[in-house]
């Protein structure tokens, strides 16, 4: 079968429509240039009725919202999650990876926290801090211009708080915290915990013309017909689309970057999905943004004579370095919450308030912080309401189970008394973790694999343990009732699996040195100075924070850069 | 006939033998099925192509029988039965949901279907009659056994049973309060567009925390949520 080849010349090719993509698409569209944008899943505009989701009715679902075809549920905006029918991955055999792809335009961004934290000083050369894994070969003050100029194009609610690590910006203004909320800051107050209040991108106060203001429905990972969240599909790769000042892909997977007789990038391979045949197209840059994992794929991939090892590996680099957010969490039961009055409680998406980071790791036995997110309240009932219910009583000396009217008042009593914790925090980027092209298996495209080979360290492990510790005392501080016993060593003391938080990144890491980096600090490939990556791949290190608003600010300034560069013919 | 119609009157005793394999679908004329389908895109919540086939497919399935969703129902009636003010379990429409879902979650279709009969077992040995034809005093002699856990072990014959009931409990619980009945019931008042501005005054002097005015003055004033933003060059917002 002949691949078939578009007669078209872009000036940039991107892959992916994501946080990073999107955000060159954006970029490079306004300039002027040629640009495509590629992208694996079907269109998809949170406007459209047809995949509305938000403000729907569990009853509307046959299964209440049941997790059985989508993994956060059935309301959830994410079309695959850590299952792709059709597109598997496999392990190193003793690993565990947990890998989630949401194939369609805009990506992940459509369901994602919104969780918007900018990374601050000592995030870009923890090195210096601990002598563990690399410094950036960027600082603070090269991104913070790109932080600033994001925040007032995007929108980001928070608070200014000169804290040195987690750096102020130009936001909207917070919401209120709910009850449970305020339950928090006075137990987390009591046990030494900061707690400020949370930084999402949503808009609480109008940004701009062409987006609306948050109505607080929670509902953000259902994706907002008012475009009053962020998501890439509706705030950059729709408007772009819509004026003409890209070409839109959609539904086609790209295999490889294609590359000529001197090892320039020359284009993308991609299958058209729809058809089920291979095109190629032509393009001065390839700009990378399929997600970290997505984009180390295509480059391992993507061999060729210059290029023995896949574009941009000749350090073996590619793949490498992959590292998650660790995960651990907990909840309670707070008597003082019970039999509430019932309120419309709905806020923004997520929390209103949070917990950076607030300890000296040198006092501690690991190396890097976590943040501590908050969930409660009086939220919409979905399959699981009132499972083990009537547990709650052996807290107050009630009856455990039963049924008839004392059920129903169980039901009442019990509604939004239980407050959740839940840990984020940094992981050391290590040589060893990595994921590589597995030499047996192809997806149903006929692509290779990715095989992921994925361990913690004590690292990790004493992190979560920390984490327990304290969602312990804060909960005694609040005279809540833990639910379930302390995770011990057996269960790696409650740290989620590897992937399992979605922050995955590292796996092209930038760096000054082209032996041990993907790229420069301009996310350019060292090997292929016209291919480039705006994925979270190109993270030397993860935060004690959520890598979203890293990756938008790295994509503007890396296409800053490209435009920068094609007007010197550079590139 | 749809599905959905043809469980109902398999609750309701009408027709018999409905439950043979195949049945509950077979009276569709392809005109029909095809309508249904057209239906189901449209004004179905939002489903991709694929989800509305696997939902179809789960739809026209048929694991749980005649005799054992009549029981189910017996049982969800007795766990949430009607008050003065909301609607039973099966007012609510609570087993066709757990007929949806054991099809949906087949991990509960083992625990439900050997459930169900442990408690016809149990039955027969007392009162030599089906659960669901036994008397109403009865049927709670045998429910006020198993709706209790018994973490001493008093009565290790009733583990079973114990176990079985607060399976149905926890889907009848679910089934019910995912409904609008189950949601006046509860007193849940989101999911509508709404306006956030703080915990009620009432609802906060009841609780022994407060809002501070330093924390206040960063939040939202929503009655200018409406202004477009704009900040000093300090990152303090200024409309």
């Amino acid at each position: 079968m002949q691949i078939i080849e578009n007669s078209t010349e872009y000036d940039a090719i991107i892959v992916g429509s994501g946080a990073g993509g999107g955000m060159a698409a954006h970029m490079l569209g306004n300039a002027g240039l040629k640009v495509a944008v590629v992208e694996a899943g079907p269109y998809f505009d949170p406007k459209d009725e047809e995949t509305r989701t938000q403000l729907k009715w569990p009853w509307e679902s046959p299964r209440r919202g049941a997790s059985t075809n989508r993994a956060f549920g059935d309301f959830d905006m994410s079309w695959g999650d850590w299952k792709v029918e059709g597109e598997p991955y496999t392990h190193e055999e003793g690993t565990k990876f947990m890998w989630w792809r949401a194939r369609m335009l805009g990506g992940r961004t459509n369901h994602w926290g919104r969780i918007s934290l900018r990374f601050g000083p000592t995030d870009f050369k923890h090195k210096d801090v601990d002598g563990l894994g690399e410094n950036w070969p960027i600082s603070y003050d090269d991104i913070k211009p790109y932080y600033d100029k994001l925040d007032k194009l995007v929108g980001v609610f928070g608070s200014n708080e000169g804290l040195p690590n987690d750096p102020d910006g130009f936001f909207l203004p917070p919401p209120k915290p709910r009850l449970h909320e305020l339950y928090y800051i006075k137990a987390a107050r009591k046990a030494g915990v900061r707690v400020i209040p949370s930084r999402l991108s949503i808009l609480t106060k109008k940004l701009n013309d062409d987006r609306g203001v948050c109505f607080y429905c929670s509902q953000c990972g259902r994706s907002c017909t008012q475009y009053a969240d962020f998501s890439a599909s509706s705030v950059f790769v729709i408007p772009a689309k819509n004026s003409g000042r890209i070409d839109l892909f959609t539904n086609c997977m790209v295999k490889s970057v294609t590359t000529n007789s001197e090892g320039r990038a020359t284009g993308v391979s991609y299958i058209n999905k729809t058809d089920r045949r291979e095109y190629q197209l032509k393009g001065r840059t390839v700009v990378l943004g399929a997600s970290a994992c997505s984009s180390a794929r295509i480059l391992m991939n993507s061999k060729s004579t210059q290029h023995p090892n896949g574009l941009g590996n000749s350090s073996d680099v590619v793949g490498r370095y992959l590292h998650d957010s660790t995960g651990g969490g907990r909840a309670a039961f707070v008597p003082q919450l019970m039999n509430r009055k019932t309120y419309n409680e709905d806020g923004v998406g997520g929390m209103h308030v949070y917990s950076p980071w607030w300890l000296d790791n040198k006092k501690l036995d690991f190396p890097r912080g976590y943040h501590i997110e908050i969930w409660g309240g009086m939220g919409m009932p979905s399959y699981g309401f009132g499972f083990n219910h009537t547990d709650f009583n052996k807290y107050i000396g009630g009856e455990i189970g039963g049924y008839g009217d004392k059920l129903r008042e169980d039901a009442k009593r019990f509604y939004g008394a239980v407050i959740g914790l839940s840990g984020r925090g940094e992981a050391i980027a290590r040589y060893d973790n990595r994921c590589t092209i597995d030499p047996n298996v192809v997806d149903q495209w006929g692509i290779p694999v990715l095989k992921f080979d994925y361990k913690w360290s004590d690292y990790e492990r004493y992190q979560a343990r920390h984490m327990q510790k304290t969602f312990e005392e804060i909960f005694d501080a609040m005279g809540a009732h833990v639910l379930g016993d302390t995770p011990g060593k057996d269960q790696d003391y409650g740290l989620l699996a590897p992937g399992q938080i979605i922050h995955e990144v590292g796996t092209t890491r930038m760096g000054d040195n082209p032996k041990t980096s993907v790229t420069n600090k301009y996310s350019q490939l060292h090997d292929c100075d016209n291919v480039f990556v705006v994925d979270a791949g190109v993270f030397t290190s993860q935060a004690d924070k959520n890598c979203t608003w890293t990756i938008m600010a790295l994509s503007m300034r890396t296409s800053e850069y490209i435009i920068d560069q094609m007007k010197k013919q550079n590139i | 006939m749809d599905r959905r119609e043809s469980l109902k009157n398999i609750l309701l005793g009408t027709i018999a033998g409905a439950t043979v394999a195949g049945a509950a679908t077979s009276c569709e004329s392809p005109a029909e099925v095809k309508e249904q389908e057209t239906q189901l895109s449209k004004e179905y919540y939002g489903r991709t192509p694929e989800e509305i086939k696997h939902d179809k497919k789960v739809m026209e399935e048929i694991f749980l029988v005649e005799h054992e969703l009549a029981t189910i129902a017996v049982l969800c009636d007795i766990i949430l039965p009607a008050t003065a003010t909301a609607g039973s379990a099966t007012d609510a429409g609570v087993p066709e949901f757990i007929e949806f879902i054991v099809k949906d979650i087949p991990n509960h279709q083992l625990p439900i279907r050997g459930g169900l009969m442990w408690l016809d077992g149990e039955s027969n040995l007392r009162f030599n009659k089906l659960f669901k034809a036994a008397t109403p005093e009865e049927q709670l002699q045998i429910v006020d056994d198993i709706a209790y856990p018994d973490p001493d072990n008093k009565k290790p014959e009733m583990a079973y049973g114990i176990k079985f009931f607060n399976l149905m409990r926890n889907l009848t619980m679910t089934g019910y309060y995912t409904t609008r009945m189950g949601f006046d019931d509860l007193g849940y008042k989101g999911n509508v567009p709404n306006v956030w501005n703080g915990v009620p005054a009432d609802v906060l002097a009841e609780h022994d925390v407060d809002y501070e005015p330093e924390w206040i003055a960063k939040c939202v004033d929503i009655a200018k949520a409406g202004t477009k933003a704009e900040w000093d060059d300090k990152g303090n917002l200024i409309t």
